[in-house]
């Protein structure tokens, strides 16, 4: 099976209460370059169902990764092939020229190119939080969609069932591929993805895997390359526009409650929520 | 002025109460509003929604709508919306978010998802919305004349009927796209329970990894008695002692109840990020350093295996 694996990096998620705004400008400064943790996730999932779970380094399949950017988030892509990728892409672009309609319109040039049976995303990136980019690609390619996904099961790799995870419980699809599926959090639980090549006994470690050192040397000898944002998608228009930003209003500061007793009489007379 | 269509949720012949939600959006951006209620049972449904002052309530009621599969919906919500309609409506929920971009890229309409504001500034409207879990928020403008956005319920308030019936009109089922054809729905597996939807509920106890195995024992009593919603941090999901549908964070649901109650959850940002709009907030917990307590209106230091059964005394006493 070939994949395609789409990667954003976003500003250190687990410092987002750091995000600053000044003169109505989101500010991350200070903030790391992190890969968007949905998408680490797709990349797990690609890799887990491209390989023996005994064996990672036979590949038993393609798994392509892409990224938006400047030069410099190379870095994401050449991490994603140190953890097992095979091949990354780079399209050419400044952060600020692209929304997620635009990803979408040129990763589906770059599908029509590429031919994968699957293309993987991210549920959405914890910077914009705007959960689209997989949606906004199955229409423009015409392919059906599986959002959400918290477990895959790869049938032949003609079809996946795929369980969503929805507000009212766990939602099961069967897609026929190519199909673009978004991962949400627990599909790198040690059962969640059984490809057609792992046991179905094998367990794997919780989360996504880690890079060995040897590996992200190799990482550097593998094909990346480069393409320009214009060539797939002419129409470079964005479709949103941020106009300003601003931080929520602080919750004013509660108090301590000496006893069980203490808290239900304030939650009566005080709060009146009871 | 902009023509509003706000897309009724139905599940199982009702509408969602977030539609409410979605309908104040609407009602707050001054412009006319129809909306299109579609699902099987919709036209039993839409008695629900013809008393908001919606200029019209669309209804498309069909058999091959039961099953959620957006490649099924969103054809038909783009029918619809192309008879003279600038901004699409959907609620913020999984099933918003999976069909609402599909009907963006049919329309070559813009997205904006998660919205908690609107307003009008020189005849464009300018939508709220928050970013970084919820760290932020961000006012934006779509650029297309057609607009697909969805609404958070936690954001805006439940719409009141305002009175009299609006005029109902039939609408055909449009053709499902291709693609729906390489989709079979298997079925829906939920936990059977008789409490409210966490998006529905006045209360909603929620507990974290420190319940261990002892999750429902612990918070079952409480949430029966106050005829509460079960949630729970990612953590205590994790780990399996809560099931994946309970979640309150940035994944999962994002909830504004009237009284929430964080019981043996340490207040994780990605957890902070879909309870902090509740209107009170109590938490338990064991550690008086735990980020929660700075949210929480009301704070308890204790150990949640002893507080917990003792609330459940108290208000018992204070009910009879």
């Amino acid at each position: 099976m070939k994949i395609l694996v789409s990667l954003k990096r976003v500003a250190d998620p687990d410092n987002a209460n750091k995000v600053k705004v000044t003169s109505g400008k989101i500010e991350t400064t200070g903030l790391e370059w992190k890969p968007n943790p949905f998408d680490e996730y797709a990349l797990e999932t690609a890799l887990r169902l491209t390989e023996n779970g005994a064996n990672t380094k036979a590949r038993l399949g393609e798994v392509v990764v892409v990224t938006f950017g400047p030069k410099e988030t190379e870095t994401t892509l050449r991490a994603a092939l140190a953890t097992g990728a095979d091949r990354a892409i780079r399209v050419d672009a400044a952060d600020d020229t692209l929304d997620g309609d635009l990803v979408a319109r040129a990763l589906a040039a770059l599908v029509a190119k590429e031919k994968p049976d699957l293309v993987l995303v991210g549920k959405q990136a914890v910077d914009g939080d705007a959960n689209q980019v997989g949606q906004l690609l199955a229409e423009y390619l015409g392919w059906p969609q599986a959002t959400f996904a918290g477990s895959i099961q790869s049938e032949g790799d003609k079809s996946l069932v795929v369980g969503r995870e929805v507000d009212g419980g766990t939602l099961k699809l069967r897609v026929t591929l190519p199909a673009v599926v978004s991962v949400d959090l627990r599909i790198v639980a040690p059962k969640s993805v059984r490809s057609v090549h792992t046991p179905a006994t094998h367990n794997y470690a919780d989360g996504v895997r880690f890079a060995a050192l040897m590996a992200i040397m190799a990482a550097k000898k593998k094909p990346l390359a480069e393409v320009k944002l214009a060539d797939l998608a002419p129409d470079t228009a964005l479709r949103i526009k941020y106009l300003r930003a601003e931080l929520p209003p602080s919750r004013k500061a509660g108090i301590k409650v000496k006893s069980v007793e203490d808290l239900v009489q304030k939650l009566k007379t005080e709060a009146k929520v009871l | 002025m902009a023509n509003i269509l706000v897309v009724a949720e139905v599940v199982l012949g009702r509408v969602k109460k977030a539609t409410l939600s979605a309908i104040t959006f609407a009602r707050q951006t001054g412009s006319p509003f129809s909306v299109l209620v579609l699902g099987t049972g919709a036209r039993d449904a839409a008695a629900e929604v013809e008393a908001f002052g919606a200029q019209k309530v669309l209804v498309c009621d069909d058999a091959s709508l039961a099953d959620q599969v957006c490649e099924r919906f969103a054809p038909t919500i783009a029918e619809v919306a192309r008879k003279g309609f600038d901004v699409v409506v959907v609620t913020a929920s999984s099933f918003g978010k999976d069909v609402a971009p599909r009907v963006a890229a049919k329309l070559g309409a813009g997205y904006a998802a998660d919205i908690a504001g609107v307003a009008s500034e020189g005849g464009t409207l300018v939508y709220k919305r928050p970013v970084f879990a919820g760290n932020a928020f961000a006012f934006c403008e779509i650029t297309t004349a057609t607009q697909v956005v969805s609404v958070r319920q936690s954001e805006l308030p439940a719409a009141e009927p305002s009175g009299g019936a609006s005029p109902r009109e039939e609408v055909p089922l449009a053709a499902a796209d291709p693609a729906a054809g390489r989709v079979e729905y298997i079925g829906l597996e939920a936990q059977k329970s008789e409490r409210p939807d966490l998006g529905e509920a006045r209360v909603i106890v929620s507990g974290g990894r420190a319940l261990k195995e002892q999750f429902a024992q612990v918070l079952d009593p409480l949430a029966n008695l106050l005829g509460a919603a079960l949630g729970a941090s990612r953590a205590a999901c994790d780990a399996g002692y809560a099931p994946a549908e309970l979640q309150v964070g940035q994944t999962g649901r994002v909830v504004a109840p009237q009284l929430y109650f964080a019981i043996g959850i340490s207040g994780a940002s990605q957890h902070l990020a879909g309870m902090k709009g509740s209107q009170t907030i109590v938490a338990v917990n064991k550690d008086a350093e735990a980020p929660i307590f700075q949210v929480a209106d009301y704070g308890l230091v204790a150990d949640l295996f002893v507080a917990v059964p003792q609330l459940v005394t108290e208000l018992q006493k204070s009910q009879a």
